[in-house]
């Protein structure tokens, strides 16, 4: 980090549905939408408290993002209340049916906007649309080296970049990168902080701007559904049909009748 | 924006119904959007009986697609083997490059890997692209990227398919993005349009409350990351022949600010859960965390692996790596057995690739019942001392 200079990180956050209050109708595959409200994506708060970590470390302004739809403010207001300094919501019609390619596109757009940024940090995934992509799509518009599923972190050479730990399915890797470096974060990474009296009363009075595609001097064919090459081609409920057999009687007879079962079947 | 031809609307309400942004209500026998809360998933357009719904796209550019030829599959080595995900990809991608008279290429890359190349042709390929560097020993996210996205441009493959594993899934994105092109994530389905070229694929939404059939029909190439066990690879014939190509990537391509400082793979006690043979599946039916060893016993005496489902390790009974389903690891062993698992759609559709399910529950109605093989309605806490006394009996073990 050079001196004089005050460090700029990003945190990006998305509004989605609480996975908790979401309830499905599996007779006609519907979504049981009352009741149902919107939350900051669980991973998001890690994203969050690694932002503030950093900042309380190294001193920085941290800027929370979202793409959304106005009422997104919500997740902002929230992030605030956490510690964030700022927020925007980058919200327009223009912006609707974007898929991951035109989101990378939006967000890197806002992103630039913000001015020179030294660490960005997002969640592994979004619970509604799983994908995990935007971190790693993102880091490459900005043109910044990524790190995904990182597990533990910390501040190496006084404040020129971070050690990560990245987890795979059968170990980790330990890695080093100077900023700016993009990072993805999995719950284990820290435990998000409470908000404050403080703080949740400055995030109830702040202004939170909302950039449009023009504010951020987007270009329409490569927002919303003119630039997200990838669309729905059909949906279905998925259908489970087994040839179920019910093993009858005492549970000792239960089990004998499922080992004899298993036997023919060569699996033990 | 989502159009309603309010001519073909007969105001039967089934968009409503399966809006799941509730964006669409009916008012006075006609259907109308609320342009705030739709977000053009095109679920209705597909609904509607009318066919009085669509999608207008603006003036997106179209580009010349047909100078996109063949299918490409992105291998993955870990500790000098291949991940089951290649094979598996490579079974598909056979098909695939078959139902559009192209060649099929696989992606090697890595240090030392180059006489891994005729193994990935025994498994389906026509010919493997080895890009083989001291600089690729480790996993780099945009040094892999950056070769891959070279390669593409060059080639210019319509089909590029990778395992959705923790580097697919880091790396990928970054290749999709460098090409301004489509990726579905975590796909557990691919299937082609001979005529059109156009890939489905086919993936979990909503917690896998809904399954999306995903295409990318005006840029190429068409990617996807597709989950491990889900596709079937085909079986090893070393009599097959096919090219070698060795690419030399420019250092350019190579430089990254990323600096691998250790790499650590962890020793596994017993097989690992994706790649057993047997999974004993442990669920809320246990009640308490110390009925959690009924199901390590019998996963002992079926020298199989422990699974659990995301309740049991969100209580923390066991780590979340045991975790099967949507937002855990997919298998598909020979035999899985279910304990006390109810079959919340999230788990369903990380295990219902299984052989043979035998699911334990007190409730006749559960849900995993539906995709079982076997049912016993009882007591797991009953049932399971019985049959791992019985199991372990029979195969001779104490």
């Amino acid at each position: 980090m050079p001196e004089n200079k005050v460090m700029n990180i990003v945190v990006c956050i998305k509004q989605v549905p609480d996975a908790e209050s979401v309830k499905w109708d599996h007779k006609t595959g519907t979504l049981i939408r009352d009741g149902v409200k919107s939350v900051i994506n669980p991973f998001d708060y890690h994203a969050i408290e690694a932002a503030l970590t950093l900042k309380d470390e190294l001193g920085a302004k941290v800027t929370a993002i979202t793409m959304g739809p106005p009422q997104a403010e919500e997740a902002i207001r929230e992030a605030m209340s956490m510690g964030v300094d700022e927020g925007v919501v980058v919200s327009d019609r223009a912006f609707a049916g974007s898929d991951t390619l035109a989101t990378t596109y939006t967000l890197s757009k806002a992103i630039k906007r913000l001015g020179e940024v030294h660490a960005v940090f997002c969640g592994k995934q979004a619970i509604d649309g799983d994908t995990a992509q935007v971190g790693p799509g993102l880091a490459v518009r900005l043109g910044i080296p990524c790190v995904t599923y990182v597990s533990e972190m910390e501040v190496i050479d006084g404040g020129r970049g971070l050690r990560l730990k990245r987890m795979r399915e059968d170990g980790f890797d330990v890695v080093e990168v100077d900023f700016p470096v993009l990072v993805t974060t999995l719950s284990t990474l820290n435990t998000p902080r409470v908000p404050s009296l403080k703080a949740k009363m400055r995030a109830r009075k702040a202004k939170i701007p909302v950039w449009g595609a023009s504010d951020i001097g987007a270009d329409e064919k490569r927002i919303g559904l003119n630039g997200s090459p990838t669309k729905v081609h059909s949906t279905y409920i998925p259908k489970f049909e087994a040839k179920r057999e019910f093993l009858e009687g005492s549970p000792e007879d239960q089990v004998d009748a499922l080992i004899t079962r298993l036997k023919e079947a060569g699996v033990i | 924006m989502l159009k309603i031809d309010i001519e073909k609307c007969i105001g039967c309400g089934e968009c409503e119904e399966v809006c799941s942004f509730g964006a669409i209500s009916v008012v006075d026998d006609k259907a109308r959007v609320d342009e705030g809360s739709c977000t053009l998933c095109g679920t209705c357009v597909d609904t509607c009986p009318e066919g009085a719904l669509s999608i207008e796209k603006e003036g997106g550019e179209e580009l010349d697609l047909s100078s996109w030829k063949g299918v490409w599959v992105v291998s993955e080595i870990k500790n000098g083997l291949f991940s089951p995900v290649t094979f598996e990809l490579l079974g598909k991608a056979r098909e695939l490059a078959d139902d559009r008279d192209v060649p099929l290429t696989a992606i090697l890359m890595g240090y030392g890997v180059r006489d891994k190349a005729e193994e990935l042709i025994s498994r389906g390929a026509d010919r493997v692209i080895v890009v083989d560097s001291e600089r690729l020993s480790n996993f780099i996210d945009d040094a892999y990227a950056r070769v891959l996205a070279h390669l593409a441009k060059e080639e210019m493959p319509e089909i590029i398919i990778a395992g959705a594993t923790a580097t697919g899934r880091a790396f990928i994105p970054q290749v999709a993005t460098i090409l301004e092109t489509g990726l579905t994530a975590d796909c557990t389905g691919l299937e082609i349009d001979e005529e059109s070229g156009q890939l489905l694929q086919t993936r979990p939404a909503f917690g896998g409350n809904l399954m999306a059939t995903i295409i990318c029909d005006t840029r190429r190439p068409q990617m996807a990351t597709v989950r491990p066990h889900v596709l079937k690879a085909l079986e090893p014939d070393t009599s097959r022949k096919g090219e070698i190509v060795n690419f030399e990537p420019p250092f350019e391509l190579l430089e990254s600010r990323i600096k691998v400082i250790e790499s650590v793979t962890k020793e596994q006690e017993g097989p690992g859960l994706t790649d057993a043979e047997i999974v004993v599946t442990a669920g809320r039916g246990l009640e308490k965390k110390e009925n959690l060893k009924l199901v390590e016993e019998l996963a002992r005496c079926l020298e199989g692996a422990v699974g659990a489902t995301r309740a049991i390790t969100d209580a923390g009974w066991i780590a979340h790596s045991h975790q099967v389903g949507q937002t855990g690891v997919t298998v598909a062993p020979k035999l899985y057995v279910a304990c006390g698992v109810s079959g919340a759609i999230q788990h369903l559709v990380g295990m219902q690739g299984s052989e043979i399910i035998v699911a334990i529950n007190k409730d006749k109605d559960a849900p995993i019942f539906d995709v079982a093989t076997y049912g016993i309605v009882g007591d797991v806490k009953e049932i399971l001392p019985i049959l791992s006394k019985k199991i372990c009996k029979e195969r001779g073990l104490d």
